[in-house]
């Protein structure tokens, strides 16, 4: 994975927003990148900055919003620095995106075939004919069974599920390089969840495309990325692979996100939640904004930023906790099996290691 | 669709019918007589004129013989003009009303949409506020003001068009323009909000996300999901304009049906008051009607079904 090419990089991102109640700073230095071909889950809860980021990726940021500092690297252009027309060649050609809700992110006076294949016109000045042709292709690549006569229906008769293929297939049309799914499976029940996911990884296979994948759901995000960002407060606090993130959390928020999701191993009783509320990003706390939810907060966290602590090659997390100097804490129960499946997983796969380079040796 | 259209004019005729019923006995409870100058005349005479009108017999029967003209198009004659046919009477006069209303509606719609979907994309800035103003003008000041300032103004001292009578169309440019002031701040209003929440909605955020310019997505995606609610008062525009005629070509002198309709209700002209009303009733329902076959065309959700699903 890391000799893949690092399509996009944010770097230090930080945008404020002006509102009538103050300067709300949502996004509070916010560096990741994307690879070729992975897949990128942003997670967090509502308010924590994942949408305004994808935003600010797009060019798409409300007219109140102010980025205050930062680059977006896309390729070896800085997305921030695009004049709107140069945004424009980006949106739909090189970077899409799947919104929340289908039911609404359709135009309900456009017949659907006109609307997919919209892209295409613009940005490669596809005829309509030509354009509609592969629409229909795409189509019947994201599963609209008996495209050929839907072509030229209405959103208003497709169920939900439907139309998020729909949307899909007005994201994939060009081919882009990085597609940005914000949420696309909230708004569906969970069968048809399943399959939208389902679909996302075949597509990424077939057309060999980027996700960035923002979600609250920690369930959906462990088949489908390759990597995790935990987002908290406008801030990353914790990356690192799938199976880092999952097994071998660092971050006291990470833990609290992995123990509030229900497991099969779950006993019954009480789900566990994180107590509190995030704060107020008007007047963002001194020091690590998650402290005063955070059983595990050490005095200095009140006092001072935690920086990233390196914990592999991949898995960064900042929370003071992994400063030499702190002390020793124990972490949930639900945390600790996770990190022992971890250890076994991993010594499992040593093991298959020698044994792989002992067959290679003989 | 065709079946459609039949049950619609059904309807209109059954709403018709009970326009004429209940006009009809409300004029009749109307103070006074068709008799101008009652007072020279015996009550024998009176009666004898009367009478030749028919106008002696209970007014159920009167009700009754004027249902059956209107069935056999028979519209009766005017007391106050000679004895003219009242449908002679409207014919004549229908067109500087249908003239004058229909240059108010384009002058008025058009321009509504367009100023109020400026008003909506430069949302917060001064061409807002400035569209807003104008709006609220154009709402709040009578159509008989505005009338009248524009005689004086325009008319009298600018002396760049007639300020009354009857003649080419620069006589149709007041008029026009007192009309149409009320039609477009509401059209220009009504578009602004709805277009404000068009562009708030998810899928002009997908639109954008296509990469589309901002025009691109203000005119394939954003007009024609604001026009659809702005088509729903059509309707009621017309009948602004309607009723705003009738006092509007009164001041400009305006030989038209309105100016007829006033007329005949001051001196009890019971055929012609009959007759205006239909039409107007007519003219109304079928503005309404096709305000409802064009809003199946802009919105496929509510297309009159029967084709596709």
């Amino acid at each position: 994975m890391q000799s893949k090419e690092t399509i996009l990089k944010v770097n230090h991102l930080k945008i404020n927003f002006n509102t009538y109640a103050g300067t709300v700073k949502a996004i509070r230095d916010v560096s990741f990148d994307l690879k070729k071909g992975e897949t990128l889950a942003i997670v967090g809860e509502s308010g924590s900055g994942k949408t305004v980021t994808t935003r600010s990726i797009m060019g798409l940021l409300a007219n109140n919003a102010v980025v205050e500092g930062g680059t977006i690297q896309f390729h070896d252009k800085d997305v921030l620095k695009m004049s709107q027309k140069q945004l424009e060649g980006l949106r739909g050609a090189k970077i899409a995106q799947i919104f929340q809700d289908p039911m609404t992110s359709l135009d309900p006076t456009m017949r659907i075939g006109r609307q997919i294949a919209e892209p295409l016109m613009i940005h490669k000045g596809v005829k309509k004919d030509k354009a509609m042709a592969q629409a229909l292709e795409m189509m019947k690549l994201v599963g609209i069974t008996d495209a050929e006569n839907r072509i030229n229906d209405y959103p208003h008769q497709f169920s939900g599920g439907m139309r998020q293929r729909i949307v899909i297939a007005i994201a994939l049309i060009n081919y882009p390089e990085i597609l940005i799914a914000d949420e696309p499976t909230t708004a569906l029940d969970v069968t048809i969840q399943a399959q939208i996911l389902n679909l996302m990884r075949e597509l990424q296979d077939k057309i060999s495309t980027s996700i960035i994948f923002i979600t609250h759901d920690l369930g959906v995000v462990a088949g489908m990325a390759d990597r995790v960002a935990v987002m908290y407060a406008g801030k990353i606090v914790e990356y690192g692979t799938v199976d880092e993130i999952f097994y071998n959390p660092k971050h006291p928020y990470t833990w609290g996100l992995l123990s509030s999701m229900p497991t099969l191993d779950t006993d019954s009783g009480e789900l566990a939640s994180i107590p509190g509320t995030p704060p107020d990003l008007l007047d963002p706390p001194k020091g690590d904004a998650f402290a005063a939810r955070n059983p595990y907060a050490l005095k200095i966290d009140t006092e001072q930023e935690p920086p990233f602590f390196k914990v592999s090659d991949t898995h960064y997390a900042a929370t003071w906790l992994l400063h030499p100097d702190a002390p020793k804490v124990t972490p949930p129960d639900q945390i600790i099996q996770r990190q022992a499946k971890f250890a076994a997983m991993q010594k499992e796969a040593k093991q298959q290691h020698k044994i792989e380079e002992e067959e290679e040796q003989q | 669709m065709a079946k459609y259209l039949v049950k619609r004019i059904f309807y209109l005729l059954l709403t018709l019918f009970i326009v004429i019923t209940v006009t009809f006995f409300l004029m009749k409870l109307l103070p006074g007589t068709p008799l101008q100058n009652q007072q020279k005349l015996s009550p024998s005479q009176q009666h004898l004129i009367l009478k030749q009108y028919g106008l002696t017999k209970p007014v159920w029967q009167q009700y009754l013989i004027y249902v059956g003209g209107v069935f056999q198009g028979n519209f009766g004659t005017s007391f106050q003009f000679s004895d003219q046919p009242v449908s002679y009477l409207i014919s004549s006069r229908i067109g500087p009303s249908l003239l004058l209303g229909v240059q108010a509606m384009i002058i008025g719609v058009i321009p509504g949409i367009l100023v109020g979907a400026l008003g909506a994309i430069k949302k917060n800035t001064w061409v807002d506020t400035t569209t807003t103003i104008v709006s609220i003008l154009g709402i709040s000041i009578p159509s008989f003001v505005l009338a009248v300032l524009l005689q004086y103004f325009v008319g009298l001292k600018l002396q760049w068009f007639p300020i009354a009578d009857w003649g080419g169309f620069s006589y149709t440019v007041l008029p026009t323009i007192a009309l149409a002031a009320s039609p477009f701040a509401d059209t220009a209003r009504f578009t602004r909000t709805e277009m404000v929440d068009v562009l708030n909605s998810d899928y002009i955020e997908l639109a954008r996300a296509k990469g589309l310019s901002k025009w691109g997505v203000i005119y394939h995606h954003a007009l024609r999901n604001s026009l659809i609610p702005v088509v729903t008062i059509m309707g009621p525009l017309a009948v602004n304009i309607m009723t705003g005629s009738m006092v509007i070509e009164n001041i400009f002198s305006i030989p038209g049906i309105g100016e007829q309709f006033v007329k005949s209700i001051l001196t009890n002209d019971y055929p012609t008051i009959m007759a205006v009303t239909i039409v107007y009733s007519v003219m109304l329902m079928v503005v309404l009607l096709i305000t409802d076959i064009v809003y199946g065309i802009i919105d496929p959700r509510i297309r009159i079904s029967g084709k596709s699903n």
